[in-house]
């Protein structure tokens, strides 16, 4: 452990609710230790807030350790910052160099408002889950686990597909603001199990379109989403997603 | 003394008899009834789903933005079930067997009885549900054996096992809220419960964007929502986990079973100092080649490299010559801390024990230790910034989940009648000490294939409840619930909530963490209310209630882990015994190892609520071992 501090300053988007004119506020960061993660940086920087009553910068996180999805801004203009394949949780300051400025925004896209500060609403995530990301099995249905046999190089594509923790980077990160890497994720899963064999064709489009009833944009190939996403969810996913869009519209059952 | 329900029977016949025995509602009736689910972790997202496919109606809430993020998402290993698919002797009894050891003779053995039988459709249920469980090239389940087992019977989907079964649940329950039979409420968080006539009804809730207080009301509620591992201060849980809902429920007169049961896990990235938000948990397997120590001169600031062979002190090798570093997870937790305090700590900090790879990297080869630990020594290089090739790991035992909770019968019920209490946050099945992989075994278990049951039953002997928002005893709890965000916010000092948090943390990690005694404890239970007093005196609250506030959020939960803490206190206090992940300095063997009175203590403690600043009445439910004879666990 290097045990080093430095000093940042902090351009802050800060905006009080959903209807308010937002702007940048400036925050010095002191004595940060290089050990720290960067939402501890925050803290030290919201202890300071609360020190002085003033209300502290509003954030969204919980697990603290990359896997609930919760957490993420633009960091200098990168979703959740400059370390590849990293969570905003899991960058460390050591990141960072003494005296630099680190602008911090929300998630900047219309299907996810900003509640407060840096905490957006990705409900529209929720949303088009709700529209077909499942496998409409009930408690109780199942036959034993080794009734269907599943390939083990598919069962690893459903796994490296359902690996996405659902923080919207890949929005944030998109000139167009899609969620087409977020909804292909978890149309490619199910697509590569048995099980989800049934309702491949209506799951396909039924996701896709609430995607676009929610207001997310399409998807132009910038690839900037399979950059940014702290799981390195491919953009492969996106041509798979299109595919079984395709198959669904020129086939019938 | 209270009544577990336990049905009749032999061990292996009570859950399909008593399935039998209970009442059933008519499908077309189940549609009249609706149940609060509270917290969507795998027991509460599996229990919501389930219930709701089956007719009733069903609210969900969630502190956190989506369902998705309940802390159950952060497990790694696996989940246990006794499917005996390796065929290496497994068995239901088997796994019973091994939970109620695991749990050092502190579990109630109907409960873990039925928790092994319906393991096995756990995996069943997942797998149809689309979650990529590992496979092998024939296309069958892998599985892999965790501590405590002689078998492998447990199931993962790489080292995100937590995350695939909670996503598989969450499917579920969206696909319920897309046929419009659960009602989701995120962003809410359980402020109080609403008992009326003695029959838990309903909750106040509040809404964490616009600060709205509401009511909902229902024909029973549900808990599930995690345990206290945050009274710490500093564990593995999430951030926002924490201890408001089941004390409110605690508070309203369900009783608080076997607080002081917390489990210590011994492989942690340690504390790296004062601004530490979070500990993060290192898989134990590593300790399989793994040597521990610290240098045998105090306070030694060298570089690990630079320190001779003859100058480190390999205390577990040393005290336990048979075992070495792979003794049980208590042991291993306590002696580092027995090193640290007495200032052989490594690091900046002093609270850190090295976990060195060197003389296995000399023995296998840098390529073998990378092909079996690859993944965990590149999580550890990216929070610490060290190579673990080239010098010693650091690590530190810390918080990671909480055996007891609220007291429930065979049923899943409290105390009170309508609140059942699910996962985590009830206390049923793993006693004093649980086996890895258990914990996501034992949430959906309570979910998928109890309470749709018990729940069933309850429902069909309750009837309706016929309580609506409107009232009164509904509109007095909410004025209650006013009354105290006001007295938070109005509380205008010059320390920050996190401050105060920290500080509780520190008192019961040094007094009520891996080693306990009476002197500590009594310190304990004066400094609590001490500080306590103190936080609600001078903690600052910025901002207003009527918006999104996060410190206003985190103000109320440390205040329920105040007043928490001193019950957990007064339970180690009791129980001058040592049992699982519970030590009293006062009761060890010879040996230094932990040493159970079963003579006086083979009870579950249950709490009762007698008022604010009044002493907790125990109550107890005496725990009968038919099946698994009592034994001292041996480490030699």
């Amino acid at each position: 452990m290097a045990g080093n501090t430095i000093n940042v300053t902090l351009k802050v988007w800060r905006q009080a609710d959903k209807n308010a004119k937002g702007a940048f506020a400036s925050y010095n960061a002191k004595s940060i230790s290089t050990d720290a993660s960067f939402l501890e940086m925050i803290d030290v920087v919201n202890t300071g807030l609360e020190k002085e009553d003033k209300e502290p910068i509003v954030f969204d996180h919980d697990c603290r350790e990359g896997i609930c999805g919760m957490c993420g801004a633009v960091v200098n203009g990168v979703a959740h910052g400059p370390q590849s394949a990293t969570t905003l949780c899991q960058l460390h300051m050591r990141k960072f160099s003494d005296g630099d400025t680190i602008v911090l925004e929300p998630w900047r896209a219309s299907a996810f408002p900003v509640i407060k500060d840096l905490a957006v609403d990705r409900s529209s995530f929720d949303r088009i889950i709700e529209a077909g990301g499942y496998i409409s099995v009930k408690t109780g249905q199942a036959p034993d686990a080794h009734a269907v046999v599943v390939p083990k190089v598919k069962s690893d594509a459903a796994m490296d597909a359902a690996s996405c923790i659902g923080c919207g980077a890949c929005v944030a990160a998109c000139p167009n603001a899609s969620a087409s890497l977020f909804t292909a994720a978890k149309i490619t899963q199910f697509a590569k199990l048995p099980q989800g064999d049934p309702e491949r064709r209506s799951r396909v489009v039924a996701m896709v379109d609430q995607m676009d009833h929610e207001g997310f944009g399409s998807c132009s190939k910038h690839y900037e989403c399979e950059a940014a996403c702290p799981k390195e969810i491919k953009v492969e996913n996106i041509t798979n997603m299109n595919r079984e869009y395709m198959r669904t519209l020129v086939t019938r059952d | 003394m209270l009544d577990a329900k336990v049905p009749d029977g032999p061990m292996a016949e009570k859950w399909t008899r008593h399935k039998f025995n209970m009442k059933l509602v008519n499908p077309a009736n189940k549609r009249k009834f609706s149940v609060i689910v509270v917290g969507t972790g795998l027991a509460g997202a599996s229990a919501a789903a389930s219930l709701s496919e089956m007719g009733y109606k069903v609210k969900s809430f969630c502190f956190q933005d989506s369902p998705r993020r309940a802390h159950s998402i952060a497990a790694q290993g696996g989940i246990n079930a006794a499917k005996n698919y390796p065929n290496d002797g497994d068995s239901v009894h088997r796994l019973f067997y091994d939970t109620v050891k695991g749990g050092d003779y502190r579990s109630r053995e109907a409960n873990v009885h039925r928790l092994a039988e319906v393991s096995v459709n756990i995996i069943d249920q997942c797998v149809a549900q689309g979650v990529p469980f590992a496979r092998e090239y024939g296309g069958y389940l892998d599985n892999r054996s965790f501590g405590g087992a002689q078998v492998s019977r447990t199931f993962y989907a790489r080292g995100q096992t937590g995350q695939q079964l909670l996503l598989g649940a969450y499917s579920a329950l969206m696909k319920e809220s897309a046929n419009g039979n659960v009602d989701l409420y995120t962003r809410r968080e359980m402020l109080d419960l609403i008992v009326v006539d003695g029959r838990a009804v309903g909750i106040v809730v509040r809404n964490l964007i616009s600060g709205k207080i509401e009511s909902h009301t229902a024909d029973a509620v549900i808990l599930a929502t995690g345990g206290y591992g945050n009274v710490f201060y500093l564990s593995t849980n999430a951030m926002g986990s924490n201890v408001t809902a089941a004390w409110r429920a605690h508070r309203r007169g369900a009783y608080f079973a076997n607080p002081c049961y917390t489990q210590i896990h011994p492989t942690c990235i340690p504390v790296h100092g004062d601004f530490q938000s979070k500990l993060t948990l290192m898989s134990e397997s590593l300790r399989n080649d793994g040597r521990i120590w610290v240098p045998r001169k105090q306070g030694d600031t060298r570089r690990a490299s630079e320190i001779p062979e003859e100058e480190r002190n390999y205390y577990l090798e040393e005290k336990y010559p048979s075992f070495g570093n792979l003794v049980p997870r208590d042991v291993a937790s306590r002696n580092a801390k027995e090193w640290c305090d007495k200032g052989f700590g490594v690091g900046s900090t002093g609270t850190a024990v090295y976990l060195d790879f060197r003389d296995a990297i000399k023995r296998d080869g840098e390529d073998t230790i990378r092909e079996k630990y690859g993944n965990l020594f590149d999580m550890y290089e990216r929070i610490v910034d060290d190579n673990p090739y080239q010098m010693p790991m650091m690590i530190y035992p810390a918080v990671h989940y909480t055996m007891g909770g609220l007291w429930v019968d065979y049923n899943l019920m409290s105390n009170l009648d309508g609140l059942h209490v699910l996962g985590e946050a009830n206390f049923s099945d793993h006693g004093a000490n649980r086996l890895g992989a258990s914990a996501l075994m034992q949430g959906l278990a309570d979910g998928y294939f109890v309470i749709p049951y018990t729940l069933g039953d309850y429902i069909a002997k309750a009837g309706p409840a016929g309580i609506g928002v409107d009232h009164p005893e509904v509109k007095a709890v909410e004025e209650q619930v006013k009354a105290r965000i006001d007295r938070l916010v109005n509380s205008k000092g010059s320390k920050t909530v996190d401050e105060y948090h920290r500080e509780l943390g520190l008192i019961m990690w040094n007094k009520c963490g891996m080693a306990r005694n009476e002197s500590d404890l009594k310190e304990a239970l004066e400094e609590i209310p001490e500080l306590r007093a103190e936080f609600h005196e001078n903690m600052n609250v910025t901002g207003s209630p009527g918006n999104f506030n996060q410190v206003l959020e985190r103000a109320g939960r440390v205040s329920d882990f105040f007043e928490f803490a001193e019950t957990m206190v007064r339970d180690a206090l009791e129980r001058s015994e040592s049992c699982g992940g519970h030590f009293r300095e006062e009761s060890q063997t010879d040996e230094g190892e932990a040493l159970r009175k079963d003579d006086t203590f083979c009870h579950v403690s249950a709490w009762e609520y007698k008022g604010p600043d009044k002493e907790p009445a125990l109550h107890k439910e005496p725990l009968n071992f038919e099946e698994v004879a009592l034994t001292q666990r041996s480490y030699k």
